[in-house]
């Protein structure tokens, strides 16, 4: 592939206590693409998009062996700081979960714990990072306003305003639209076509309609191991994996 | 999984199993009036047209309303592709029968103008790519499909062959121009059945192996290649 | 039709279970207040007594009771506070928590006399505080800190983890999640069980008894160091100790009026500040 890969991890297992939920996992992400990762639930790809930005290392038991390489580091070294990294590989949740502050404070938070106290600085990240989640026209008139004022799919969107004001390069998204309705999904869709020009973007859906309208390239896993990874109009016109096209036709789910 | 989808994949394929079936069987019957002289048999060719032209708007209604309502994907998706390009190819088809017949029509009532040998060695080609590619459909034999398209050359080859020898005839004699013409518009039509044949060949191809060997270049890892025979 | 009836029945019962416990209430306040309301004055409230305790006021026992109340929220709020944020927030699920927990759990069980012998060999004795505000104050607030610990912890569950998990992933350190991200909210409830926890060590007669409560001191104490008179052991001794029980009975009433009206009062400080707060988080701080 010629394909600048951001993100590569090499033969990555991961345990939960004595259970295995990784299996020698290899998975390319290609730097500002879009890489969907797809498959029933239970096979792991949760876990797997928690790994990149090791938000797994708060769950007690949890252990990752093999390598995670981000623009060639690997991540999993106990020398990572997780906390710079955290802040280089943002993350939005599947259930949007904004902070019960002002919208203003809720996208200032990042700058804040970093340090950033200048009431002009601060205000003029809040609205490039609000613009740049396609929000600013809906909210610039009620900043102070809780958050929680918000429709869920503007709370979604709130959220990835909060993780682009500490300008990550990559964004994770995990099952993003599930908890919101089609027409915000179709928002955020949106969105993310125009995030991958600056950003890489990992999805995780259950939806694979919307790994196939939305991304690039394609990883489908099963019970922990991946099955198939390819460009995102070959796997869903002309799969190489049985399994991954029996998955896609819906012959099992 | 058994899935709801599968029992409407089966009912596309049987509308295009019998259109086929009866675009093969008026091919058949042009060809024989032609050979016999014989007007009935012409007659009833004419006659089955609008049953295949229905069958052919039936399946571009099935097909798309899979693609709309159903989202189908990888093998799915190529097979109802592939289905409305092979009921196009079939509606033609039929269409080339239905102008074969028109001309032996004519040709009836006129004497005949030389013992008919490559005409009916053609047809005879031709009769085989339609059967064979329609078998290769059914059974999903992608190498039977491939087959087929290589063996248009001959085809080709037969129409130029008796292009030239009603020529002679035609610049010997004007009174033969309008038989000549007639056998010459026959060979064009049956030049274009095989035509049609690889085009269902390659439609069939692409649906079993998902690459295309459209206009005789093969895809493969994004590079084209040309194909061989 | 039988559904009907039991459903009536058993909605009867517990009416009149509430009746019966709200039946019994009123008609303690009300023995109290017809017994004790007539002795309640200024001079009772804002002099010393004299005479023996059988004239006077019990104010020395009000600024006891205060003090040493403020002693024990020093060492239990704080204490106790942090010591949940440790435990929720920090260690491990290990077996040793869980009996550390436990154990905790089972502190606030054990009888206040026991507190008050151990506060005396402790306090009294081994750091020789002495009888005194202070040992008092401690033994106090050993006695509040498991319900400190336990309420605080019960005020950190309730904060959704996705909020830690949300400033985690945007680069947040531990410590500045909890901070700004789960503190704000649990303080609320931290505040209202502490709150709820010093009442109830404020009206506690036993671990004061031996620690540095004094029956009978006019003067107001000086320092730390001194002994000092308080609320509920006045009540003690009024009721029990005293040379002439029939004479100071009134005063005895007055005495536990004003105790309760201390600790009705702390209680609805709780709720208000709970409601204060609860209100400013909803407003979007």
């Amino acid at each position: 592939m010629s394909e600048l890969l951001k993100i590569r991890t090499e033969n990555l297992d991961f345990y939960y206590g004595a259970k295995q939920a990784l299996k020698g996992v290899n998975l390319d992400c290609p730097e500002k693409r879009v890489t969907a990762i797809i498959g029933p639930s239970g096979c792991g790809k949760s876990t797997l998009i928690r790994t990149l930005n090791r938000m797994n290392d708060v769950i007690p038991g949890a252990r990752a062996a093999g390598r995670v390489l981000i623009d060639g580091l690997d991540v999993l070294s106990p020398k990572m700081d997780v906390v710079e990294l955290r802040r280089a590989v943002g993350m939005v949740f599947q259930k949007p979960n904004p902070f019960p502050k002002s919208i203003f404070d809720n996208i200032a938070y990042g700058l804040r714990i970093n340090g950033l106290r200048d009431r002009q600085k601060l205000a003029e990240v809040v609205e490039r990072s609000l613009r740049g989640a396609a929000l600013w026209e809906e909210v610039k008139d009620r900043l102070r306003d809780n958050a929680f004022s918000l429709s869920g799919g503007q709370q979604q969107r709130l959220c990835i305003a909060r993780a682009l004001a500490v300008e990550p390069e990559v964004i994770l998204f995990d099952e993003p639209c599930s908890a919101i309705d089609p027409i915000a999904t179709a928002k955020i869709e949106e969105l993310i076509f125009k995030l991958k020009e600056t950003y890489t973007v990992v999805i995780v859906t259950h939806n694979m309609q919307q790994a196939a309208r939305v991304s690039d390239f394609t990883a489908f896993m099963m019970l922990g191991e991946m099955v198939e990874y390819g460009r995102t109009d070959r796997i869903f016109t002309n799969p190489a994996n049985k399994l991954t096209e029996d998955y896609i036709t819906g012959r099992f789910g | 999984m058994e899935r709801q989808f599968d029992e409407d994949l089966k009912n596309l394929r049987a509308l295009l199993m019998r259109m086929a079936s009866l675009v093969e069987e008026s091919i058949t019957q042009a060809v024989l009036a032609l050979k016999a002289n014989d007007e009935r048999a012409a007659r009833q060719v004419l006659e089955r047209e609008e049953e295949v032209n229905l069958l052919d708007i039936e399946v571009d209604g099935a097909c798309l309303r899979l693609l709309a309502l159903k989202q189908p994907m990888a093998g799915d998706l190529r097979f109802i592709t592939s289905a409305m390009k092979i009921g196009e190819e079939l509606e033609r088809m039929g269409d080339l029968a239905v102008n074969i017949a028109e001309r032996t029509l004519e040709l009836i009532k006129l004497p005949p103008l030389k013992p008919l040998i490559d005409i009916p060695r053609m047809a005879a080609l031709a009769q085989a790519m339609v059967r064979d590619v329609i078998s290769a459909f059914v059974t999903g034999n992608e190498k039977l499909a491939r087959e087929v398209c290589c063996r248009d050359d001959e085809v080709d080859e037969l129409n130029d062959q008796i292009f030239r020898e009603l020529l002679t005839y035609m610049m010997q004699d004007s009174g033969n121009i309008a038989r000549a013409v007639g056998l010459i518009l026959i060979g064009r039509h049956l030049e274009r059945i095989a035509d049609h044949a690889t085009n269902i060949g390659e439609a069939v191809f692409y649906l079993v192996e998902g690459k295309t060997i459209k206009h005789h270049i093969e895809t493969r890892d994004r590079k084209n290649i040309k194909l061989t025979c | 039709m039988k559904r009907k009836v039991f459903q009536f029945l058993g909605f009867m019962l517990l009416r009149t279970c509430l009746y019966i416990v709200l039946a019994v209430l009123l008609l303690f306040l009300y023995d109290i207040i017809r017994k004790g309301g007539g002795a309640i004055s200024w001079e009772f409230l804002s002099q010393p007594p004299r005479r023996g305790m059988t004239e006077g006021g019990i104010f020395p026992a009000i600024f006891g009771t205060f003090l040493v109340t403020m002693i024990t929220s020093v060492l239990a709020v704080p204490m106790g506070m942090f010591a949940a944020i440790y435990l929720n927030e920090y260690a491990r699920q290990t077996r040793l928590t869980r009996l550390l927990r436990l154990a905790i759990r089972n502190l606030s069980g054990v009888p206040s006399i026991v507190y008050g012998l151990f506060g005396v060999i402790l306090f009294v004795n081994i750091f020789a505080f002495g009888t005194s505000i202070l040992s008092a104050g401690l033994t106090l607030g050993l006695l509040t800190l498991p319900w400190t610990i336990t309420a605080s912890e019960e005020a950190l569950k309730t904060v959704p983890n996705s909020y830690r998990e949300g400033a985690l992933a945007l680069g947040a350190t531990k410590w500045q999640s909890i901070r700004t991200n789960v503190l704000p909210y649990a303080l609320p409830g931290m505040l209202t069980g502490t709150v709820l926890g010093l009442a109830r060590a404020a009206g506690e007669t036993a671990p004061i008894m031996f620690t540095g409560a004094a029956f009978f001191l006019p003067i107001l104490p000086k320092s730390l160091g001194d002994q000092f008179m308080a609320l509920p052991y006045h009540l003690y001794i009024m009721a029990t100790q005293h040379h002439n029980i029939l004479k100071v009975r009134p005063l005895a009433y007055a005495t536990a009026l004003v105790l309760i009206v201390l600790v009705l009062g702390m209680n609805m400080t709780a709720v208000v500040i709970r409601y204060r707060l609860r209100r400013k988080r909803r407003m979007g701080s």
